[in-house]
């Protein structure tokens, strides 16, 4: 297995997630002037985005994140983005960060599939980064961040093999072995079918470098071409037309990475999985202690990285649902089945008390508990966003 | 040509790794093992011919308490005149069992050196095996890849016995043709082309390789040339095996397709020829194993990413 895999797993499905929280902050956009105290504005859509991308480009951050090492679980992994997810005045209740986390593990599992070399996996990053430097465009300093990091993916994967990339896709693809939750804009353009499976096409161009099949080639001794046949391959294929560009700035060519989200979308996932079948559980849920200890001094390097803004006095922020209303997101909850539980960790249940300790400080006031409605809130919300930006 | 048979249900999804799938075949028995990687474990089963499984067994790695099983990189099964090993490996161990898995006879740790750093030396391990009990040896080390080895095949030297020759792939497409004696020697070294070479096949003196780009290449083992060059696939190739009764060779790719293709070496000119003999779609599946279930190659079985099943073929 691949020790590069970590910051292509992270910075796609950290771009993924980005597009999910985007699409649901416009539509639940207000315009300012006519917003209620606790109603989402364009500000606040901007606001949340340059605090999540801050965060995760952060320098420290992504020194940690570059370093070769081992896939973690999906267990720690979830744990990082949660503590991302709250970076901001946002919050979001345990039901609408499975649905998030769910819509980002599918739509990168998605890409990799597809992904026609296994090179290209680099393209479909570009792509998430060139949308996130969309998202914060009035930002210079957030922007030379993202490019810093573009720079470091070129430098670090510019040069890998083919052999090397290789490896990198089935790691990835190992991470996501199993994972089979239906997402509803999939199903409409018909690239998953109802049983989860992600549609392989056998049309279309094929990779870079690859040629269209259907020729036997006969060569002699001396190396000439003597014969050439052909063969009815059975699928519909075509010849590439360009290689997508890995420079900072180019056409990407590939369509994979890029935001399929809209408005007037809304992305629904069906919880159902196919089989109950006890194999397709992965070694962690059973296994009576949450994490590894090589896993909990990954959060802690990791996590240690992140630089998540306080939050001042006893202001616990602004929930964002995923669903369409509170009670759908309370069915969700309520509804998920046992064998989709991503077991948020309980600092607590860990036995190794020095880690414990380590992390609970890393992990400051971050709880990831229920918050109250938002209707019981009494301070003004228009008030402390001032306030935040006063401090900047 | 051939037609879908019952599948075998497996307990776990197949890996996305290449030559996932493999087969052992007793037909004085009457019956097949098949074996194939999930994960941190790896499903070895029994079967008898119409599919239906007799017994299943899941191995593992072994590792100390209270750490999980590190990931199963290949299953295979090695037939010796004497005796036939079942072979598990992860990237810290190799560990050989008796044919159907049930006894463990012989483990040996690779240096941790080369799993830390994340490359693999590209080192050729060769032990001797004993006909009986787990006196199993390591006796030498070949060198002559750069990178991680992707597949090894063999097959008893034309005309000699007791000698084999034997053909290896490296992740950077490289392959190096060994013959057998009181040591290994190397014969010849096929250069690379910019893709990983995943999956080689050695018959008749004819070295025939699967690429990452798609193509299936024939060479000459004993001088290297290429005879034939196949757009075979518009994926890369995850497995090839061969029927050596008939010289059929079949490849599978991440494609969704199936190849069967008839070898055949001109007695006039000595020349390698080929012809394409018969392919399958396996829709919406990236294939990652596939074997020959029978040496007349009349059936043949393929294993796919996520898929927790094998799908089987036979000809009609």
């Amino acid at each position: 297995m691949s020790v590069r895999t970590l910051p292509l797993l992270f910075l796609n499905l950290g771009g993924e997630m980005l597009y999910v929280l985007d699409q649901r902050l416009r539509a639940q956009n207000i315009p300012g002037d006519k917003a209620r105290k606790d109603e989402w504005t364009e500000v606040d859509r901007k606001r949340v985005l340059n605090d999540i991308i801050s965060t995760m480009f952060n320098r420290k951050f992504m020194e940690e994140l570059f370093k070769p090492q081992d896939l973690y679980s999906k267990k720690a992994l979830r744990t990082v983005y949660d503590r991302l997810a709250h970076a901001s005045i946002m919050r979001l209740n345990q039901a609408s960060m499975d649905k998030l986390y769910d819509l980002m593990t599918m739509a990168f599992k998605y890409q990799v599939l597809l992904c026609p070399r296994p090179k290209d996996v680099l393209l479909v990053t570009f792509n998430h980064l060139d949308s996130i430097k969309g998202f914060i465009q009035d930002s210079p300093t957030i922007l030379h961040q993202v490019d810093e990091t573009s720079r470091q993916l070129t430098e670090i994967y510019g040069n890998l093999s083919a052999g090397e990339f290789q490896m990198i896709r089935q790691t990835l693809l190992t991470f996501f072995q199993d994972l089979h939750i239906r997402v509803s804009t999939f199903l409409k353009d018909k690239v998953q079918n109802s049983n989860g499976r992600f549609v392989l096409p056998v049309s279309g161009p094929v990779p870079w470098g690859t040629e269209v099949p259907g020729v036997i080639r006969l060569f002699n001794d001396k190396g000439e071409e003597v014969k050439k046949t052909e063969f009815k391959h059975g699928g519909n294929y075509v010849a590439a037309q360009k290689e997508g560009s890995f420079e900072l700035y180019g056409d990407r060519v590939l369509k994979l990475g890029t935001n399929m989200y809209s408005v007037n979308r809304p992305v629904e996932t069906h919880m159902s999985t196919t089989s109950k079948n006890l194999a397709s559980r992965t070694q962690e849920n059973i296994a009576p202690n949450p994490l590894a200890k090589e896993e909990l001094n990954f959060l802690a390097r990791l996590m240690g990285g992140m630089e998540i803004k306080k939050m001042s006095g006893p202001e616990p922020g602004f929930r964002l649902n995923l669903f369409t209303t509170d009670e759908e997101e309370e069915h969700a909850a309520l509804s998920r089945p046992e064998e989709l539980s991503y077991e948020v960790i309980n600092i607590q249940a860990t036995q190794d008390q020095q880690r414990n300790e380590e992390l609970a400080r890393i992990m400051g006031e971050f709880e990831i508990t229920e918050q109250p409605e938002i209707t019981e809130q009494s301070t003004s919300k228009g008030d402390d966003l001032l306030a935040m930006m006063d401090r900047l | 040509m051939y037609r879908r048979e019952r599948s075998i249900l497996l307990r776990g999804s197949a890996a996305a790794l290449s030559n996932n799938l493999s087969v052992l075949q007793l037909p004085d028995r009457d019956l097949r093992h098949f074996g194939v990687v999930h994960g941190p474990s790896a499903q070895i089963l029994s079967s008898a011919p119409e599919g239906v499984p007799l017994a299943q067994r899941q191995l593992q790695v072994k590792v100390g308490v209270g750490v999980s099983p590190p990931l199963i990189t290949q299953v295979h099964w090695c037939v010796f005149p004497f005796r036939v090993l079942l072979v598990l490996t992860s990237h810290q161990r190799i560990q050989m069992y008796e044919s159907d898995g049930s006894l463990m006879v012989y483990w040996h740790a690779l240096d941790s050196g080369d799993s830390s750093s994340g490359t693999w030396s590209g080192r050729i391990l060769v032990f001797d095996i004993p006909a009986k009990g787990p006196n199993i040896v390591l006796s030498e080390e070949l060198a002559g890849h750069q990178t991680p080895i992707t597949d090894i095949a063999t097959e008893r030297a034309q005309g000699q016995d007791g000698v084999a020759d034997m053909v290896t792939a490296d992740d950077s497409g490289v392959l190096c043709v060994w013959r057998s004696g009181t040591t290994f020697t190397l014969l010849t070294r096929i250069p690379g082309f910019g893709v990983p070479c995943p999956s080689v096949q050695l018959w008749q003196g004819i070295v025939a390789a699967g690429y990452g780009n798609g193509q299936v290449r024939l060479y000459d083992a004993t001088t290297g040339t290429l005879h034939v060059q196949i757009s075979a696939h518009a994926r890369t190739i995850c497995a090839l095996d061969l029927a050596p009764e008939v010289g059929k060779l079949l490849s599978a790719a991440e494609d969704t397709f199936v190849h069967i293709w008839k070898l055949n070496r001109n007695p006039e000119s000595g020349s390698i020829e080929v012809e394409h003999y018969h392919g399958e779609c396996i829709s919406d599946t990236q294939l990652c194993g596939a074997r020959f279930c029978d040496p007349s190659g009349s059936s043949f079985a393929v294993t796919g990413y996520d898929l927790a099943e094998i799908l089987r073929f036979s000809s009609v």
